[in-house]
């Protein structure tokens, strides 16, 4: 299977690899996927708890090419965005971004869970409202 | 210098070696006929090469010439040996034994069969994928015509107990067949010694072209019929009709011909550059090898890398082609079948690649590819979630995964 180039090019050079500590306040983390099904995303981001907007973002991912580049572009795309603006990141988005083919399109899906996650992981920490997520089934 | 990409696929197909082409190119160009054309010296030099190429064949897993069904390949063969015998023996029964991490050409021929109103068993394999031989003796009923266990395993390499097997099937009065493709020209196969009924394989794997094959049906002791699957001229003593691919013949049997010479030599030397390759890797953490380390093919090692997934890891293989178990190149999510059989748990299953030497592997691609997948593997557990939890202690059973 050929990759796009954006894929390849964030496979070599993945954005914002790493951790934060999961216990502080102003992080949240989403941890999305299982072992099983070859791929876990784990998206993290650290909040201005005034301003709401995300700092910083990393991750880590077990899985495919695609996967890893999907979380690296959404590290990216997270980046000074408000928690809320951040909610609208749709999947479909990165699968354009990406140039994804129809087989790889759970890894942006897995990618917009992720972003969720942290976010409302963040949200509980901090007596936030919790969203109502709705799951999207592709599977 | 090093030619980039390596090849370590060679379980998959192998380079036809010049020696074989050198042998095909005249029956293009010079010695064109079709090997059926009795009337005419171009048809009868045809034929001669198809008569020659047959006893090379032959020669190579001890049978005669008269054995020799020529083929498209090993999935014609095993199409043609499974549904020949249960058309052929309908009186007899309609039960066939198979064997769970077999080739997807004998297990839907199987689900074909089933269709057609036979029964299929399916033996489970145990973590190294054995088969438990009282197993098999248990299934065997009065209704089994035909027991089919692979030679070798493509994916991890195990070889099943031929030998042993037969005597079981013998004894119960069923017919053997074995897909022996990534077996034949690699280990010394012996249709006599081993008790094998019918056999099939294919060139390909062999250093010979694609598109060309064999299945072998023994016509003594007992003499084995098979109804043809493809009807028309009637070529192949009737059991398989089409007009020969009459070079793709001649490069098998110089390919056959050759492993009878070099198999030996090419086994000693690949399962020592093998056994480097993957002692290395093993020096990496969390990395285990797949399949029966004291009964397996000699050029071929499956290690899984626990906490990377495998298409992942192939992406930053570069520079070497192997094949992974990995769901992603199967285009399915499903990790690989035969893994899963092995009871090995998705995680490994998804980890897992498959390294395969041939003839033509050296050891200067073998430390490359060392240096190569160590430094892949390295680099994705930095960027595994699952490796840093592994890393902490945390036991990745106790968590609560979203299955998506």
């Amino acid at each position: 299977m050929a990759y796009s180039k954006k894929v390849l090019e964030h496979y070599e050079n993945p954005r914002n690899v790493g951790s934060m500590d999961a216990k502080k306040q102003e992080v949240g983390t989403g941890l999305v996927g299982a072992p099983e099904c070859g791929d876990v995303m784990r998206l993290q981001i650290e909040v201005d708890p005034e301003t709401h907007v995300i700092k910083d973002a990393k991750f880590k991912t077990f899985g495919c090419g695609s996967a890893i580049a999907s979380s690296s572009l959404a590290t990216e795309w997270l980046k000074n965005k408000t928690i809320d603006e951040a909610m609208t990141i749709d999947n479909m988005d990165i699968v354009e971004e990406l140039a994804l083919p129809p087989v790889k399109i759970h890894c942006s899906v897995l990618a917009e869970d992720a972003i969720k996650a942290a976010i409302q992981d963040y949200r509980k920490k901090n007596g936030l409202p919790e969203l109502e997520l709705e799951a999207k089934i592709v599977h | 210098m090093l030619k980039l990409p390596i090849y370590l696929d060679n379980s998959s197909t192998t380079p036809v070696d010049p020696r074989v082409l050198e042998a095909m190119i005249p029956y293009y160009t010079e010695h064109f006929g079709n090997a059926a054309s009795r009337s005419h010296p171009f048809g009868w030099s045809a034929e001669d090469a198809v008569d020659h190429a047959r006893e090379q064949v032959a020669r190579l897993i001890n049978a005669t010439e008269k054995e020799i069904i020529f083929t498209s390949g090993a999935t014609e063969g095993d199409n043609l040996a499974m549904k020949g015998v249960f058309d052929m023996y309908s009186r007899k029964g309609n039960h066939i034994i198979t064997v769970t991490t077999e080739h997807k050409a004998v297990l839907d021929t199987g689900k074909h069969i089933e269709k057609m109103g036979g029964e299929v068993t399916y033996l489970k394999v145990d973590n190294q994928g054995n088969i438990d031989l009282k197993e098999l003796e248990a299934a065997i009923t009065d209704k089994t015509i035909l027991v089919s266990i692979m030679y070798a395993n493509n994916e991890m390499g195990t070889i099943h107990p031929i030998r042993e097997i037969a005597d079981i099937v013998h004894k119960k009065g069923a017919l053997l067949f074995t897909d022996a493709t990534q077996a034949v020209g690699k280990i010394p196969v012996d249709v006599i010694a081993d008790g094998i009924d019918l056999m099939t394989f294919t060139a390909h794997k062999m250093y010979g072209p694609k598109g060309v094959g064999a299945l072998y049906v023994r016509r003594k002791n007992p003499r084995v019929k098979v109804t043809a699957q493809l009807d028309g001229g009637g070529h192949e003593r009737g059991m398989r009709s089409g007009t020969l691919n009459v070079p793709g013949i001649v490069g098998f049997g110089k390919a056959a011909e050759l492993a009878m010479q070099e198999m030996h030599q090419d086994a000693e030397r690949l399962s020592a550059l093998r056994d480097k390759l993957e002692n290395a890797l093993l020096g990496l953490e969390e990395a285990y090898v797949n399949g029966n380390p004291n009964s397996r093919l000699p050029h071929l090692t499956n290690i899984s890398f626990k906490y990377v997934e495998g298409e992942g890891l192939m992406m930053a293989f570069k520079d070497i082609a192997v094949s992974s178990g990995s769901a992603c190149t199967s285009a399915s999510l499903e990790p690989s079948y035969v893994l899963k059989a092995l009871g090995l748990g998705d995680d490994l299953a998804h980890s897992s690649i498959r390294f395969s030497l041939g003839r033509f592997t050296t050891e200067e691609q073998i430390d490359f590819t060392i240096d190569h997948v160590k430094t892949a593997v390295t680099k994705l557990r930095e960027m595994s979630p699952l490796w840093e939890m592994f890393k902490e202690g945390i036991d990745l059973d106790t968590i609560e995964w979203a299955e998506h």
